[in-house]
This record gives structure tokens, sequence and C-alpha cells, in this order.
């Protein structure tokens, strides 16, 4: 198939393109329209954001650059890709920023215009790479970019210097042109996100069409591809971040719940986009509050929860730390409560827009006292909704805080979700208390809140407003049963193990062990948590694939309690690898858990793995050689 | 909830069963009595009341109420009333808390609550001192005042309650005190009535920690003389005979007069609904500590658009507009695509 006489079109299976630029570059906006245009066309893939910290760090440098990559496939994939098979670099600092993950024989597509003595400076390049052959490895097409843009605008009456912002979308244009993307859908975008400022809205028109014509008739390039659709099981899908599938879970989960939902919440990176979701769909009934501090966002939530609504807090680490005390209180109170982590790398602010896994044991473990709480973790985009669902079943359930792990690779990544259908959603029975459950001494009845559901070990959930069950709980330790405070040593010793042994019972309550181990008798078994997923599967499948070798995967949603059987499983193995985005935190727990020699694979760079490490890893365990 | 009549109620049917265990002679019994023999009068039903605390001496104070209660963790009262109140605008929901619950640990809580005027009532038992702790000051206590942590004195200047609240936007700022019941329930009364955040100081004697703190101004023998009553629309007076008063100087400085002097007519009316609360700061300002003549009262009754109403006029906006949210639409609320 071809597109004109001069340029063949040629089928490839996939493609990973990286958008680098600078910070105010429209970096993410232009991986953002890549990606809805690939959706749109069938294919499936996986996208991951990678910007920094500051808003607009100085222009031109190392520190301002922001980067996109996505990869679109004609098959199913679990990975934004290993290595990018394009990079387009709209400035010196955007190339040197990232060559360093750019395969030899891959291509560079870079803004020529700016690659000025001024702006090779600030990118620390002595020599201008695109001439001192030091790029010899790399298929490299040198594009004025800025001129272009600033030609074609200067008809429509724009400054040259308004026009340069436009060169994204010349950029957005020409990739476009080279995978075969229509760029009707973003010309149809740009006329609606800019009807009030339509003369940038005519710049961004221009320039996009004039980056897809460069690529038409520039003869720089040989051919363009095709990347065909990919086969997806029949339904309707949308392209979705994992946190807007978080936040539609939410919303899901109150409502199959028939509670209010409720969210307190302090603004911070990457979880703020769930607030940003839910506080614009006031028409489901959403209240969210943004609070003064993460205290008062968890605070607050305690409150809902104690009028019967569904609280939920969102925050990231430095807030987790925040909310300890009152989780505690939640433990105490048991009451639903869901406070939702996006992990990010630490300790303290550490790399706010970076990726990592390391709040494991403090969702575990981070409270003082006997403190034992139910996490469960989201391992794709989508699968934010579906776990969202789970670990609200869990909080109004069995009446206790659950943490919900995101992290910042889901947050802000995204994938086609196959739309569920609003029938086939679990439905979730928040049981409020109606009438008093204890007769008194003299034959009265009377309300006692910590009496336990002899199955769940649940006590009742009795929000004000029924006469009759008046109670008070608090913070102070509770009497088995009445719920009076009580200082009794034997009474506390007995509510830490009721406590326990409810979060523990869960395990009753969850799915066994998703074991993927084809032939039942692989040589070693992957396990992992939460965003590692992809890389993780990817990796063990190559094994089996490329190298014929068997391994068995599982991947855990539930990492307290953990699945009944999961220890019965593990001692199957005699190797265990472990690969976590942390210094080794699901690895201790297996280890301290069911005593086995499991191996970690840890990597703490801000970024996901990518499949060959997982893939390396595990032959250099199996003791063979890449 | 429920569309009958309230029942007919007494003290006895608002205490709870747990023996009150605050040390004997304390004021906080004083208060107890006086919300429990108010709550009656008020036409509110148990089930739809909500005591809620944080830590303190004070914060005991839901478990001695046969209501719904919640007795939480340290300064955070305010935030969880907030999450309670505006899920639940069915409810009562009070929150009683002390100087050092609500204006150390908890400031930013409580001045967050205030500006938001989300509906609930704040009583704040004012000891200036710890007494749970036994015995640190408070940030409350007065310069150089000598505790447990203080050895050699304080030397942090305190904070003025009500001048505080009025800083943060209060809507309803009041000031009473724990020897005088038929004051506190009037206050209380008119806290309770008020739509939005209503902050009421409760001066409350510690009388193992720091007794006596306000005996200058509080004492039945010299009450007539050391306290400013606020009465809106009368001119400020006080006194046994009436014969001292406030009035306001050309500068804007408040002054304390005798009446004979200065002739009634000059005296300052008080207006509690004045929507400039620099008068109101400007009365908190006249006493510096419980030693001089200190105003008791409503400070400040403002309206203003409270924040559950504002939150739940919004659903009903967005929910009139796109209908009540489905959740098959908000799916498909991006661009979807379908494969066969």
């Amino acid at each position: 198939m071809s597109t004109t006489e001069d340029h063949p079109t040629e089928q490839i299976d996939q493609v990973v393109v990286r958008f680098a630029g600078d910070s105010g570059d429209g970096m993410q906006l232009t991986g953002d329209r890549f990606t809805s245009m690939s959706a749109v066309l069938g294919n499936d893939m996986a996208t991951f954001p990678d910007f920094p910290a500051e808003i607009r760090a100085p222009a031109g440098t190392m520190a301002g650059v922001s980067a996109f990559q996505v990869h679109i496939s004609d098959h199913d994939i679990l990975t934004p890709g290993d290595a990018p098979n394009v990079l387009v670099a709209m400035n010196p600092a955007a190339l040197r920023a990232n060559l360093g993950i750019m395969p030899k024989g891959s291509t560079l597509i870079v803004n020529a215009d700016a690659f000025d003595d001024r702006s090779l400076t600030k990118a620390g390049y002595q020599e201008n790479p695109l001439t001192d052959h030091s790029l010899s490895a790399f298929t490299v097409y040198e594009v004025p970019m800025t001129s272009i843009t600033q030609e074609v605008c200067k008809e429509a009456g724009v400054k040259p210097r308004d026009a340069e912002r436009s060169k994204n979308f010349f950029a957005l244009g020409l990739v476009s042109w080279l995978y075969t993307r229509p760029i009707d859908p973003t010309i149809e975008w740009i006329t609606k996100r800019f009807a009030d400022h339509p003369q940038v809205g005519e710049a961004n028109t221009r320039a996009l069409r004039a980056g897809y014509d460069f690529g038409e008739t520039a003869e720089l390039f040989e051919s363009n591809y095709e990347v065909r659709p990919a086969h997806f099981e029949p339904g309707e899908y949308v392209n979705i971040t994992g946190n807007t599938a978080l936040a539609w879970g939410l919303i899901a989960a109150a409502r199959q719940a028939g509670l209010p939902l409720f969210l307190g919440s302090y603004p911070i990176t990457p979880a703020s986009d769930i607030l940003h979701e839910l506080s614009r769909r006031k028409e489901f009934g959403v209240r969210t509050f943004q609070a003064e501090d993460e205290i008062a966002g968890v605070g607050a939530a305690i409150g809902a929860a104690f009028g019967g609504a569904l609280g939920v807090t969102t925050t990231s680490g430095p807030g987790l730390d925040l909310k300890s005390e009152a989780i505690g209180l939640a433990i105490n109170l048991e009451l639903p409560l869901l406070i939702v982590d996006v992990q990010r790398g630490g300790p303290s602010t550490g790399l706010p827009t970076k990726t990592e896994q390391a709040d494991l044991l403090q969702a575990m473990y981070g409270r003082h006292g006997e403190a034992p709480l139910p996490i469960v973790a989201a391992k794709t985009p989508s699968h934010c909704f579906a776990a969202a669902i789970e670990a609200t079943r869990l909080a109004v359930k069995y009446r206790t805080p659950v943490i919900l792990l995101s992290d910042g690779y889901l947050a802000n990544g995204a994938e086609p979700w196959r739309l569920p259908e609003v029938a086939d959603l679990p439905v979730i029975e928040p049981n409020f208390a109606t009438e008093p459950n204890h007769t008194e001494a003299d034959g009265s009845s009377a309300y006692w809140p910590y009496v336990r559901d002899p199955e769940t070990l649940a006590r009742p959930w009795a929000p004000p407003g029924v006469p009759g069950l008046e109670h008070r709980i608090g913070g102070l330790e509770k009497a088995d049963g009445s719920g009076n405070v009580s200082y009794d040593g034997l009474n506390h010793e007995q509510m830490v193990h009721l406590r326990a042994a409810k979060v523990a019972g869960i395990a009753r309550d969850i799915p066994l062990t998703a074991l993927d181990d084809p032939s039942g008798a692989a040589e070693m078994l992957v396990i992992g948590w939460g965003s590692t997923y992809g890389a993780i599967l990817a990796g063990v499948k190559r094994m089996r694939a490329r190298r014929g070798r068997d391994v068995a995967h599982i991947h855990l949603t539930h990492l307290n309690p953990f699945p009944a059987d999961l220890g019965e499983i593990l001692a199957r193995y005699d190797k265990i690898l472990v690969p976590e985005l942390n210094g080794g935190q699901l690895w201790r727990m297996l280890r301290a858990e069911f005593l086995v020699d499991a191996t970690a694979l840890s990597k703490m760079q801000g970024t996901p793995f990518r499949p060959v490490e997982i893939e390396e890893a595990i032959l250099e365990m199996l003791g063979g050689t890449t | 909830m429920t569309t009958t009549a309230v029942p007919v109620t007494t003290r006895k049917d608002w205490s709870s069963d747990q023996e009150v265990r605050w040390c004997p002679g304390c004021g906080d019994y004083s208060i107890l009595a006086a919300v429990q023999m108010l709550l009656p009068d008020l036409g509110v039903r148990r089930e739809s009341t909500v005591f809620l605390s944080g830590i303190g001496c004070a914060a005991r104070f839901p478990y001695y109420m046969n209501t719904y209660g919640l007795h939480s963790i340290h300064g955070r009262a305010p935030a969880i009333a907030t999450g309670l109140a505006t899920t639940r605008p069915d409810l009562d929901v009070w929150v009683v808390t002390g100087d050092g619950d609500a204006l150390s640990i908890g400031g930013n809580h409580l001045i967050h609550a205030l500006r938001r005027n989300v509906r609930i009532t704040i009583l704040m038992f004012n000891n200036q001192i710890y007494g749970l702790t036994k015995g640190q000051y408070s940030p409350t206590s007065e310069v150089a005042k000598v505790t447990k942590s203080t050895p050699f004195g304080s030397v942090d200047a305190p904070f003025n309650p009500v001048s505080l609240a009025l800083g943060a936007e209060a809507t309803f700022v009041a000031r009473t005190h724990d020897m005088d019941r038929a004051h506190m329930q009037e206050t209380f009364r008119r806290a309770h009535e008020h739509d939005g955040a209503a902050f009421v100081e409760v001066y409350q004697n510690c009388n193992v920690f720091n007794d006596g703190a306000f005996a200058e101004i509080t004492g039945k023998e010299v009450r007539s003389d050391m306290l400013i009553p606020l009465h809106h629309g009368e001119p400020i007076r006080f006194g046994a005979e009436s014969q001292r008063g406030v009035v306001q100087r050309s500068d804007g400085r408040l002054e304390i007069v005798d009446v004979a002097e200065v002739g009634e007519g000059a005296l300052l009316v008080h207006d509690e609904q004045r929507a400039d609360p620099g008068l109101a700061f400007a009365l908190s300002r006249l006493a510096n500590g419980p030693h001089q003549p200190t105003p008791i009262g409503v400070f400040r009754s403002v309206e203003r658009s409270e924040y559950g109403e504002e939150m739940e006029r919004q659903i009903t906006v967005a929910q009139d507009r796109r209908g009540v949210g489905d959740l098959a639409t908000l799916f498909r609320s991006g661009s979807s695509w379908t494969v066969d």
C-alpha cells in the first residue's frame, strides 16, 4: 500500500516514539494527541509521560527537558517499550538528555533551528552534535521546524515570536505523516480547544499541516510507515490514564454501594488529577473538599465516613506520612475509609514527577501500634478502575481503612480500556445497622458499636440519624462489644488480635493466586506487584518465546492479606525473582512471611522497568547468557 | 430525617451512662451541665446531634453525651467535622475543644473551618494551660507563666482567641465563662442558631494546674465591674450601676470611660451584625488578659453562605444541567471507538 508514488508505505508491527523538548514546548500535549490519533486507528498502545518537577525550568537546559513516550502496535503490548525507535528532539538539551536511551540505528528527528551556539552551550555541548559526526550511529533528520512554522504562520498574521510556540504541532504533523496518522481529528480538536483564541488555533493548524506536508514533499524520508490496528476483543474502548480510571472507579464504587462519595484531598503530584477529575463530576453527587492540608483531607474523609458516606483521601508519599495518625484513628474507629497513594520517588520530596514503588512497607507498617489494614495495588492504568472498586468493597464490608497503591507511571500512563458493562459491576452492600443489637441485664435493648459479625469480624456501621443507636467511638481503646473506653490490658490484647484477625480473614474473600505457569513445571517464578506488571509479563513472555525457557509469573493485586494459597505456591519454586521499583519491599515481606529464599531485582531510577531488564535478570538467575 | 414531633426530653436523656471523670471542681462540669440542660430547650433530637472532639480534658465531652459522638485525635476535630457536616446537613454538629487542641496543634484546621463557614458549633474551653498532659503552658498562657515546661517563665506571646477567630473571617464569634450558666446557655443557644461556623470561647477554670486564672474577672463579687456584657443594638456599658461604658475615639480607638463623664449618648452601640469585623476586633483587644474589664457575649454574628450548602448547590446545578450522573455516559465522555 502506498500513499503517494514517491513514498512507499511500509508495514511495521510496532513503533516507539519519544517526543522531547523544553517544558514549555508542549511535548506532553503533542504526545497525547499522537496517542489519541493512534487510538482512533485501533492500535494498541502504552504511554509514558516523563517530565520534570519544575513547571518551567530555565529554557533550553537539561533540567527543563520534558518527554512523552508512546508505544503503538498492531498486537497486544504491555509497556511503553524497551527503547524508542524514534526520538523527536526540539532542542539540543532534549537530544542530549535522551540520547543515552536511544539504540544504535534508531531515528532522530531534530529541530535544526534550535541548534545555535547559545542553545548548544546551555545544553552542555562543546561541539554541535549535528556536525561533529557523533551521531553517526543514528539516522538523523534535521528539520528546520521553527523557521518553517514561523513562515507558514506569517500569513495568519501571527507574530514570529508567537508562531514559534506552534512548532510542536509542526513536529506532530511530521510524525503523523511518518506513521500515517490522520491529522483531521487533531485539527478538529485544535478548533475546539482554541475557540476563544482563533488566531492561536489557526497558527497551530497551519503548523500541523506544514509538518505533515513537509514529510510528504521534502524528499527527506524514504518511506513512511503504517501500524495496522491491533486485534482487540470486540467492544467499546477508550484510551485512559491511571488517574482518570481511578477517579471513575471511585465514582462507580460509590454508585455500586449506594453511598455518597466524599473526597478530602490536598493537591500533590502525581495524585492531583484524581481530585481534578472528581471535582468535575458533580452530577454524580460527588463532594470534593480541597483541604487546608493532608491531615484535614483524611480527617474530613473520616468525618464523612462516620456520617455514612464513602470517605476517600488521595495523596502521594509525603502526604501519606502526614495522614498516618488519622489512618490509625480509622483503624480504631473501624470505619470504611479509602486512602489512595499514588507513589513517587522518595524519601521526602524526592522525585515528585518520577515513579517508584517504595511505599509498600509504609502502607503495611507505617503507623504506631499494631495497626494492620488491607492493601490493594493497581497493575495497569486501566486496572486502577477495578482496583478502586475492590478496595472500596473491602473497606465497606470489613469497616476498615484500605490503602490503594498506584504510582506515577500508572497515574499518567495511558492504555486502551474496554468499557465494562455497568450491569456487570459488583454490588457493594453497606449493611447499615438499623436496630439495637444488645440486651442489657435489665432486659432493655441497647446498641453496642463493637459487636462483631462472626464471619467477617466487622463491627456494625451506624451513621447518626437513627434513634436508639446513639453511640460514642474514638481513638481510645474500646471494650470488646460495648465499645466503651477500656484501659484493661487483657481487653486491649483481645482487641489487637480481633483487628488483626479481621484483616487476615480477608484472605478468604479474595481470589486465590493467579499463577501463570503454562507447563506447571517452570524452572523459576517471577513475582511482582503494581505497575511492573507489563514489563515483567513482557520479560517472561520473551523468555518463553525467544529462548524457550520455562518461567512462571505471579502478579499480586492484594498485598495484605496475601492470597490464601500464596505460601504453598511459592514453596514449589526453588528460584524466585521479585522485581520491584524499590529496595526490595515485597521481597522482604515474602521472605518474612513464607521463609522463601527469594531474590530481589531492584530499580530506583524514577523510570519503569524495561522488559529487557527483567529478561536479563531471569537469564542470570537461570545461569544462561544474554 | 423524621417528621414526627421532637420528643420532650430532660437533662437525663442527654446524659450518657458513663461516669464523668474530670477532676473534682473542674470548670468542665458546669459547662457539661449547661449544655445538657440547654439541649432539651433547643428543639433538637438526640439521634441528629453529634459531639466531636480532639484530644485534651475538654475532648472527653462526647463520652458524657447520650448522642452520637466521636472522640478523635489531637487538633483535628474541625477537619473531621467539616467532612461530617458537609455530607450530613441534617445533623447538628458540635465541636468541643480546648486552647491547646484548637489553637496549637489544630490551629490550622480551626481557622480554615471558620473561613469556610462550615455549619459547626465550636465550643473552645480556654483554661490557659495543658491539663491532660499535666501542666505545661498553652498558646493562651500569659507571658512569664511558670509551668513544668517553662520553669523560668514562658516567653511566648499568647493568642487572643476571639481576635484570632475574627481574623480568620469567622461569621459568629462569642465569649462566655464557666461561672455563669445562664450566660453560657444564652451564648450556646445563639451559636447553635447560627447558620455557619460558630466559635465560642469559654473561660474555664482548671483548678488543678491553673486555679483562679479568671477569678479576677469572673468571680461573683467582681463580675459586674470586670465583665463587659455585649448586647446587640445597645450601648456598651457595665459596672454594678452600669456606671462605666465604652466609647470610640476619633482615631478609632476604643476606651473605657465613666458614663457620667461622657454622657450616655456618647457610648458605643454594639452592632454584632456589622459587615466589617474591625470594631468587633477592637472590642476583643479591650482587655489584655483576664485582669482587665473584658467583653463577653456575641462579638460578631453575620450571615454568609454556608460551606456545605454551597457544595450542595453546585451538585444541584450540575444535575439540573447534565442530569443525574450515569456511569455509561461517564465512560464515553471522551472519545471512544468500537472494535467489532
